[in-house]
């Protein structure tokens, strides 16, 4: 290199900062709790809905750059309370009732249970289709010459969280995989000689910037929930963000203690919740008004429908209410519905405001 | 004296001082020695920290790691292979060209920027990396080519060292010592003014002399700021109090660390001026009008009085309040490029600003490499080496006689990725009086873009409406005999049905998206229409019609321009608005003129 240094101003050295010291090994990172998002509503109601009740079928979240849609996704990953499951199967079976698909627990041998956190498994961008769905051990292949299968992803997800970080980019060949385990929950493996079937149901969650690519329909209709987020607009608002933000990255263990009691309810609140669900009862007037609302939107099939009526009950749960009332289907009717609209090419308006026009129609009636 | 360079140096000084909190810098600059120099700067000042470099194209196996082959075989046990984003863990990883850096890239690097770790699934093999890496996105863009905007938003900085000399670069000892006694802030504001590169920078922060006092809420100062500025995304003020902390040292954050925050994180971000600034500013104003001037932007753009700590009486310190100050800082060192698109109303939120190097579809036959993936070979090209790499670990596995034992498993087909194609449709008037003139006007504009075609793999298609109704005189294409023989025969004359054009235009625009490519459309007319979509006659429902469309055609999210040939002023710029398009008068269109502004458009 030449005489080239950072100096200036009379050979004055330029302000060198001292450099922030690198630990050696990866510390895991520490995560924003989910108490402690400021506004983003929708998108912390659509995540609580889909804790309280996995068969509603996974959450989207489209949004603008830095409102923190991974960090919300995240953030419930932490909160989640934690689940029984099979000692030592793979796919973390339920002891009281372990998936029939399941090699390791069909075997009908004495089931331990054991308490483990509830799986958020990352597909990262770039995995390849052997970790997805599973492949032949390379390890045991090499140093002992054995076959045998190792898990992948989608076995790692059974029972828990599916997340992907910028949904819309993810491979084509991946997608086709996710499309089938989603709508089956079982995950049929075929390759390098393997031949086995495993259960793999799971909430899938994924995120994404539309302006950076456009989603398959056919994967748009896999996630029950599609919430859209928006950057805050108020100077008062994005105030709390950052300095929520920054007094998080300054001291996480003070944050985390500082909000440790609010974590603590949300996570009371999704235990009574999915302790109630089962009992939340729905008239058959909201059925009623459900399928009014699909009619008047011109939704597809009985999905849009079905997960109404699902959300609507877990948002009940949720509110600790009894019986599912015009009031939650409205809440959760733009969540449920909006990205199973058909495109109307002579209707400029959103497909939120169609929902929300539509939701005015039906209940005023 | 801040000038471009030492502006550059400050920034490459805060950014090696914690490469991972800052995310990084765009640096905007063609390929040479100011950038090289800038670079060893940098490289001096990570010092053993690593700086490592993403050649373009880089698959995955580089850039996120996999299965080291050869240590496989060698040790016989799986063995991963770090990738870029491992090794440069700690330090920074430079991106030449950022500009053309893929989607796909793009979200691996800002995964990498949000987690600071690299998740490996990939070969057989799953592993977790710490990756708390900086980015240097080197900016090569011209025009509008910029570096994608999801990875910008995440990096603090941007700086460009277009309009610096070598010379500068050299000699230290050319400027001014620094007139800041005490030597105790990082960053000396001075209000001397001389020297060349004065010139080519023109901001000067305005001399304020009460820097030390801390600032009693730096986050909502940044915040309104950033609002002011039109900044939308919060990391912006957040990039900014981090730098202004790390400015301020151990001590409280004080207005001058603010405002250099500012000048350097928020004002390359503004996407407006400050709001009693909407015309841009004689540049040789004095100092003192400018401070004045600023002070009023301020109180402007004040928070609403339900903010705290800003009802809290202040130190009795002389001099603007800090928000004025720091907003006035950051609102000097707004690029003097951006400033002129600022001030020109511009629309700065251009709908696809994906540039022209978008999402790339997946193409089977044609198309760049875009690696390999298990698949069958009679619908693909077989990939040989990724197959051999597949096949081998599992070599000792698979018993045979021959040499190599190939499994189906292990075939690999190439994946190909073709850049999306743009077809420019061309909407045009064709009714009245002077249709004749302006057909004429737009047949040259395609055929002159048609000439282009070839060479940017462009397509045209022109819609045309008169009477009662629109057609497609050329469905896309890019063959310039036929646009030739199909445009020769186009009538003009009759009613203006705009809604019935529109609508042509933003289906014939659904289906060139729907089939993968890239649709822009340029819409030339006076903008007076009295053709409703029924077909009846009658200006006000033919209005409301056609802005109806124009906001349809805007829900589908293409660029549109729309070309005024009337008299300006009437009909095509409410239209150009509801359409969120650019608007450009052009009364008296020449061919040439036409399909330079549609270039334009597209690009």
């Amino acid at each position: 290199m030449d005489s080239v240094t950072a100096r200036h101003r009379d050979g004055e050295p330029d302000t060198v900062f001292e450099p922030t010291p690198v630990a050696s090994a990866p510390p895991p990172a520490p995560v924003f709790p989910f108490s402690a998002i400021v506004g983003q509503d929708a998108m912390r109601e659509a995540l609580l809905i889909a804790a309280v009740d996995p068969l509603i079928g996974g959450v989207l979240v489209l949004g603008d750059r830095g409102t923190g849609k991974s960090t919300a996704i995240r953030a419930l990953a932490a909160l989640l309370p934690p689940m029984r499951a099979v000692a030592g199967c793979p796919y973390a079976c339920d002891p009281e009732a372990p998936a029939a698909a399941c090699p390791h627990c069909a075997g009908g041998a004495p089931r331990r249970a054991e308490t483990r956190a509830v799986p958020v498994v990352d597909l990262p961008l770039g995995a390849t289709e052997d970790r997805v769905v599973g492949a032949l051990d390379l390890e045991r292949a090499l140093t002992r010459g054995e076959r045998a299968f190792e898990p992948g992803l989608l076995a790692r997800a059974n029972r828990g969280f599916l997340y992907i970080d910028e949904v819309n980019l993810l491979e084509d060949h991946i997608v086709d995989l996710l499309l089938d385990v989603a709508a089956s929950g079982i995950n049929t493996v075929e390759r390098e000689g393997l031949s086995l079937r495993h259960p793999a149901r799971f909430v899938l969650v994924g995120s994404g910037n539309p302006e950076e690519g456009e989603l398959r329909p056919q994967l748009l209709d896999r996630f029950g929930l599609a919430c859209e987020v928006a950057t805050p607009a108020d100077i008062p608002t994005r105030v709390a963000v950052v300095r929520a933000r920054d007094a998080f990255e300054r001291d996480p263990a003070g944050f985390h203690a500082a909000h440790a009691a609010a974590e603590r309810a949300t996570r009371e609140t999704i235990l009574a919740a999915r302790a109630r669900l089962g009992a939340v009862a729905v008239p058959d007037a909201a059925l009623e008004q459900a399928a009014r609302l699909c009619l008047a939107l011109g939704t597809d099939g009985l999905r849009g429908e079905l997960t109404l009526m699902r959300a609507a009950r877990a948002l009940a749960a949720l509110d600790g209410a009894a019986t599912v009332g015009d009031a939650h289907l409205a809440r959760v009717a733009p969540a449920a519905l909006r990205h199973r609209l058909r495109r109307n090419p002579l209707d400029e308006a959103g497909s939120t405001a169609r929902v929300a026009r539509a939701v005015a129609e039906v209940f005023a009636a | 004296m801040e000038t471009p360079w030492t502006t550059a140096l400050r920034v490459a000084a805060l950014l090696a001082a914690d490469p991972h909190g800052f995310g990084g810098v765009v640096v905007r600059a063609g390929a040479g020695p100011v950038r090289d120099r800038w670079l060893d700067t940098l490289r001096t000042l990570l010092d053993a920290r690593p700086l490592r470099r993403l050649p373009p194209g880089t698959g995955d196996d580089r850039l996120i790691g996999g299965l080291d082959l050869p240590a496989t075989l060698a040790l016989g046990r799986p063995v991963l292979g770090r990738g870029l984003l491992a090794e440069a863990d700690g330090g920074v990883l430079v991106v030449p060209m950022a500009e053309r850096t893929s989607p796909a890239t793009s979200a691996r690097l800002a995964a990498a920027l949000d987690a600071g770790t690299v998740a490996v699934e990939r070969d057989g093999i799953g592993a977790r990396h710490p990756a708390r890496i900086g980015l240097v996105l080197l900016d090569e863009g011209e025009g509008d080519e910029t570096v994608p905007e999801a990875l910008a938003d995440r990096l603090a900085f941007r700086i460009d060292l277009g309009g610096i000399g070598l010379g500068e670069t050299r000699a230290p000892g050319a400027r001014a010592s620094s007139s800041r006694a005490d030597g105790s802030s990082a960053f000396p504001p001075t209000a001397e003014r001389g020297g060349s590169a004065a010139a080519g920078a023109g901001h000067d922060v305005p001399p304020y002399d009460h820097e030390g006092t801390p600032v009693r809420d730096p986050v909502a100062t940044l915040c309104t700021t950033a609002a002011a500025l039109g900044i939308a995304s919060p990391r912006g003020p957040l990039l900014a109090l981090r730098v202004a902390r790390r400015i301020a040292g151990a001590g409280a954050v004080d207005a001058a660390a603010l405002a250099e925050a500012a000048r350097l994180v928020l004002a390359p971000r503004a996407t407006c001026l400050p709001a009693s600034e909407a015309t841009a500013p004689d540049p040789d104003e004095t100092p003192q009008d400018a401070a004045d001037d600023e002070a009023r932007d301020g109180s402007a753009t004040e928070p609403p009085p339900d903010d705290g700590p800003r009802d809290e009486p202040r130190d009795a310190s002389p001099g603007p309040a800090p928000e004025d100050l720091v907003l006035s800082a950051a609102r000097a060192a707004i690029p003097a490029d951006l400033l002129a698109t600022l001030a020109g109303g511009a629309s700065g939120k251009a709908a696809a600003r994906a540039g022209r190097f978008g999402a790339g579809a997946p193409d089977p036959r044609r198309g760049r490499p875009a690696g390999a993936r298990a698949g069958d070979p009679r619908r693909g090209r077989l990939d040989l080496v990724a197959t051999l790499r597949a096949a081998a670990p599992w070599q000792r596995l698979r018993p045979g006689p021959q040499p190599v034992r190939v499994r189906a498993s292990d075939l690999r087909v190439r994946r190909l990725v073709r850049a999306p194609e743009t077809t420019t449709i061309v909407c045009v008037d064709a009714s009245g009086s002077a249709a004749r003139e302006r057909l004429a006007e737009a047949k040259g504009a395609v055929e002159l873009m048609l000439a282009e075609a070839y060479a940017r793999r462009d397509r045209v298609a022109l819609v045309a409406f008169r009477g009662a109704g629109a057609a497609l005189v050329l469905p896309p294409t890019r063959a310039l005999a036929r646009a030739r023989r199909d445009l020769a025969g186009l009538p003009g004359g009759g009613g203006t049905p705009l809604a019935a054009g529109l609508d042509a235009a933003a289906a014939l625009a659904r289906g060139v998206a729907r089939g993968g490519g890239r649709p822009v459309v340029v819409v030339l007319t006076d903008g007076r229409a009295n053709v409703a979509r029924s077909g009846a006659g009658g200006r006000a429902a033919a209005r409301a019609d056609a802005e109806a469309a124009a906001r349809a055609l805007a829900a589908l999210a293409v660029p549109v321009l729309v070309l005024d040939t009337g008299a300006a002023g009437e009909g095509a710029r409410a239209l150009a608005e509801a359409a969120r398009a650019r608007y450009v008068p052009l009364p008296r269109a020449d061919a040439g003129a036409l399909a330079a502004a549609a270039r334009g458009a597209g690009a």
